[in-house]
């Protein structure tokens, strides 16, 4: 489509922050009724060329054009005036109000310019869902619709007030295998009444199935602009990373030792006293990655706390190593030689606030040499930091830098490098690469295998089957708060998800 | 070592995307660093001018111009002449007792908040060490006087911690609310104090016929090192105040104390998954807190008050002006002493001894400190809107470049 017009050009956009290029020289167009993707890892500048776009940043350099009119956009109002439209990725709904209500918000119908008109708001709302195939109840609170239905409501609230540009921040990231597919259909219907979508993402397989033209941006730079036929994920990774990247993980077959971690008979309430896991017993080895997999909810949190000394232990035994650490805290199980890559990095694997070498010292800051009599030694921190983050090529900060200000994936490699450095027998992993990007993750997967082949016993809990597939040397899948089955590395998904739903109770439990 | 496989991996000098309005907030406000609490001062400062205008129709510059002077910053200028420095001098003096007391309950504010806890004790935990300042300090009489105020400071320091340790102890054990535990020892502590020193009360200095506890003895009383000790010179209480600032930053950045506080208050979950307690923590936080609000009232009994009143336990203020000082000072070692300065001159420069009635309307003397430190409190809270005008202001001066 080369020949359509182009409804929004972005020439030679360059913004600074302190210390950064954010966004270098970067252009970007987008056609009348065209898909266009920008795909990116994260940090990659994606949504600060969207903020520049939404009124949110001025650029420093550089102009934005919307059908071929030079504009300032100094707030997202004069956004908005323009005809821009924006989905953050996560939503700016009121939850006690209904969906009409917050659709309407600021800018509602009014009867002689006071009292809101109900009527014509809800009205008005039916007519543009209608219009667009988007199915909301205009009566329903936000807060007892689904997650997909908020979406759709976002969609709506940019409609409403006139968008003729709709930019999809990684709308994906939050919906369901089934709803993500729903969301297409929208798009395209979206697109084919003319309206034009700029889609951030960082998932390649999506880019593919909807986009039109894809930008891909790294290190804020504009790598290219190409069209989605003839691509593929290998071509997209590439551009995306700037190198090959092995989107499968290769690893030799393991060589299993003794046991490091012992689970026998494992039960825990939570405290409404619900029983989350129930009699579980298994094993893991030096030099094997044994997988839970499992639907999220079905007792793999409980069951990693209780490993890891955070919720008491109802009944049972855990033993670490040939130690009994079944009733200690947290702190005893990481002098026991247990290593954990929390669930949740940012609420709980991360002081946000502490500098990048305070994280590092989070196990060890109570003993020499980080400190001694009770006197810390920030200069030993300090020192432990560099060393890591050169080991773990943790990038965007010094030893000083606020963990918070870093990147997901930057900030797991800090965790990583605390926990690994540690040389812990037994490394349990939660949902290790949850939220990160290609390269971050095919960085994850490698260490793990490193470290199994390093001798260490890893237990890695996943939602993500494909990535339970390709690490695990074993398969256990949890189901109910009882472990269901035991599956070695060949399984199918089918197989797998059977048994993650239920169906596959009748197998044998392992030991 | 396990050495890793060279690995680009993702990223490089990359920017940590503010997306959120609270990231970019925070980023803002490390940005603005200084900036923001002084702006917060000023426009403080000038609302409270514009009470004067309207309330008065006097000048506000005039106004300032007398608490500045009643507050004895003249001293520092060279060219007044000898007697204005000498009354310069006794004001100054004034104004830096009032700063040491500010200086101790700011930071029993700042000690808790940098464990997430808000300790609204500190007049309680003020006052508990003034009255046992004043009893210990009554009693044993005959005491080296080295002994005697050093035995005297530690106990009155012990009392604050303790009354602060109970809200501690009772938020680590039974999650109760730290700010309505505090606020409850408060009363416990000031309608104590009333019975203790009221007429026929059971401490009550029968001989003067006031409701006022026994003086101090001479041996307990801390040494004044500028000014009469008789027309209250400024005491070695001063240097205590400021030995406390530097333990307040040592203690949170070069112990392992502070870093589990810290820890605690950035982030207790965090905290709990790499085995600090977070109960230990909240117990230890609150306690040193009240340790330095115990020791403020200590120092005041034995620097220049001597004795306590039933009426300076139901008028005294200054634990809670502490916590106005510890938000303008936003709970920094450096911040702290400045606000107490702040709070400090303008209590000394506002209180109706310095008062000219000609520029500096009565009705105004101690209120226009009340509504300033209403205010600072009030745009403290309201940093948003301060940094919000600081981006408003770079913004339009980018767009007029």
């Amino acid at each position: 489509m080369p020949d359509e017009p182009a409804v929004l050009e972005m020439r030679h956009v360059t913004k600074r922050f302190p210390g950064i290029v954010a966004n270098d020289d970067v252009s970007f167009d987008l056609k009348a009724g065209e898909v266009h993707a920008l795909l990116g890892e994260n940090g990659a500048g994606k949504s600060t060329l969207m903020n520049c776009l939404y009124g949110l940043y001025t650029p420093d350099e550089g102009e934005i054009l919307i059908h071929g009119e030079k504009v300032e956009l100094g707030s997202p109002r004069a956004s908005i005036d323009k005809g821009v439209g924006m989905v953050h990725q996560h939503f700016m709904l009121i939850p006690v109000m209904t969906v009409a209500e917050n659709i309407v918000l600021a800018v509602e119908p009014r009867h002689a310019g006071i009292l809101m008109d109900e009527g014509a708001a809800e009205s008005r709302v039916r007519e543009i869902s209608e219009q667009f195939g988007l199915a909301v109840d205009p009566h329903a609170k936000v807060e007892d619709i689904t997650v997909g239905q908020q979406q759709r409501v976002e969609i709506l609230k940019a409609l409403y007030r006139g968008a003729e540009i709709l930019v999809l921040d990684e709308p994906t990231a939050v919906l369901t295998p089934q709803e993500a597919h729903e969301l297409f259909g929208i798009v395209r219907s979206l697109t084919e009444q003319g309206k034009s979508i700029i889609f951030i993402s960082h998932k390649l397989n999506e880019v593919l199935e909807i986009a039109d033209r894809i930008t891909v941006l790294r290190r804020g730079k504009l790598i290219e602009t190409i069209g989605t036929e003839g691509a593929t994920e290998d071509t997209l990774a590439r551009l995306m990373v700037g190198r090959d990247v092995l989107l499968r993980v290769e690893k030799s077959a393991g060589s299993p030792a003794e046991p490091l971690i012992r689970v026998e008979g494992l039960s825990v309430r939570d405290d409404r006293g619900l029983e989350k896991v129930r009699d579980v017993s298994f094993e893991v080895r030096a030099g094997e990655i044994v997988a839970i997999a499992g639907v999220d909810g079905n007792g793999q949190t409980e069951l990693i706390d209780a490993l890891t000394g955070l919720m008491a232990v109802e009944n049972g035994r855990v033993e670490v190593d040939g130690r009994d650490v079944t009733r200690a805290n947290a702190h005893r199980h990481f002098q026991a030689g247990l290593g954990h890559i929390p669930e949740d990095r940012q609420r709980r694997g991360l002081v946000l606030d502490f500098s990048i070498a305070e994280n590092l010292s989070l196990h060890d800051y109570r003993s020499p040499p980080d400190s001694r009599y009770g006197w810390l030694f920030p200069r030993q921190l300090l020192r432990r930091a560099a060393r890591l983050i050169q080991e773990f090529d943790v990038r965007g900060g010094g030893p000083r830098t606020r963990a918070g200000g870093l990147s997901g994936g930057n900030q797991q490699k800090v965790i990583l490098a605390r926990e690994i450095d540690r040389d812990p027998r037994v490394l349990i992993a939660a949902q290790p690469t949850r939220g990160l990007d290609v390269g971050a993750i095919e960085f994850v997967h490698r260490r793990l295998i490193a470290e199994r082949d390093e001798g260490r016993a890893i237990l890695l809990v996943s939602l993500e089957l494909e990535e339970v597939l390709s690490l695990a040397d074993r398969i256990l899948v949890m189901y109910e708060g009882a472990i269901v089955g035991e599956f070695p590395p060949t399984a199918s998904e089918e197989e797998l998800g059977i048994a993650m739903t239920g169906g596959g109770r009748n197998k044998g439990v392992a030991a | 070592m396990r050495a890793p496989e060279p690995d680009p991996g993702p990223g490089g000098e990359e920017a940590p995307e503010a997306t959120g309005f609270v990231e970019r907030y925070s980023l803002a406000q490390q940005a603005s660093g200084l900036l923001a609490p002084v702006l917060t001062a000023v426009i403080a400062f000038l609302l409270g001018g514009l009470v004067i205008v309207v309330s008065t129709g006097k000048a506000p510059w005039g106004v300032y111009r007398e608490i500045f002077k009643g507050a004895g910053f003249d001293w520092f200028f060279p060219w007044v002449d000898q007697a204005t420095r000498d009354s310069a001098a006794f004001n100054l003096q004034q104004t830096l007792i009032t700063t040491t007391a500010l200086i101790l309950t700011g930071l029993a504010v700042a000690f808790a908040f940098k464990c997430g806890l808000f300790n609204i004790g500190g007049q309680g935990q003020y006052l508990g060490g003034a009255i046992v300042a004043v009893i210990i300090g009554w009693q044993f009489s005959g005491m080296t006087p080295f002994l005697h105020v050093t035995l005297t400071l530690v106990l009155g320091t012990l009392a604050g911690a303790l009354l602060a340790g109970i809200a501690g102890f009772l938020k680590a054990t039974r999650g109760t609310h730290e700010v309505i535990s505090t606020i409850m020892i408060n009363w416990i502590v000031i309608w104590t104090g009333v019975f203790l020193f009221t007429l026929e009360g059971p401490l009550q200095n029968a001989s003067t016929g006031s409701p006022i506890s026994h003086d101090v003895s001479d041996g307990a009383k801390l040494p004044v090192f500028w000014g009469d000790p008789l027309l209250q010179g400024l005491h070695i209480g001063f240097f205590i105040a400021i030995g406390a600032l530097v333990t307040y930053w040592m203690i949170l950045n070069r112990t392992t104390l502070g870093y589990g506080v810290r820890a605690v208050g950035f982030n207790p979950e965090a905290s709990r998954y790499g085995g600090i307690s977070v109960a230990r923590n909240y117990f230890l936080a609150m306690f040193i807190a009240g340790s330095f609000a115990g020791i403020a009232g200590a120092i005041d009994i034995l620097g220049w008050q001597y004795r306590i009143s039933t009426g300076d336990i139901l008028i005294s203020n200054l634990g809670f002006v502490g916590i106005a000082v510890a938000l303008l000072g936003r709970n920094s070692a450096v911040g702290v002493f400045l606000g107490a300065l702040l709070f400090g001159a303008l209590l000394t420069g506002t209180s109706t001894r310095n008062l000219d009635p000609e520029t500096f309307p009565p009705e105004l003397a101690s209120n226009l400190t009340v509504i300033i430190q209403g205010m600072v409190v009030l745009f403290v809270g309201a940093d948003v809107l301060v940094l919000w005008l600081l981006r408003k202001l770079r913004l339009s001066r980018s767009a007029a470049a």
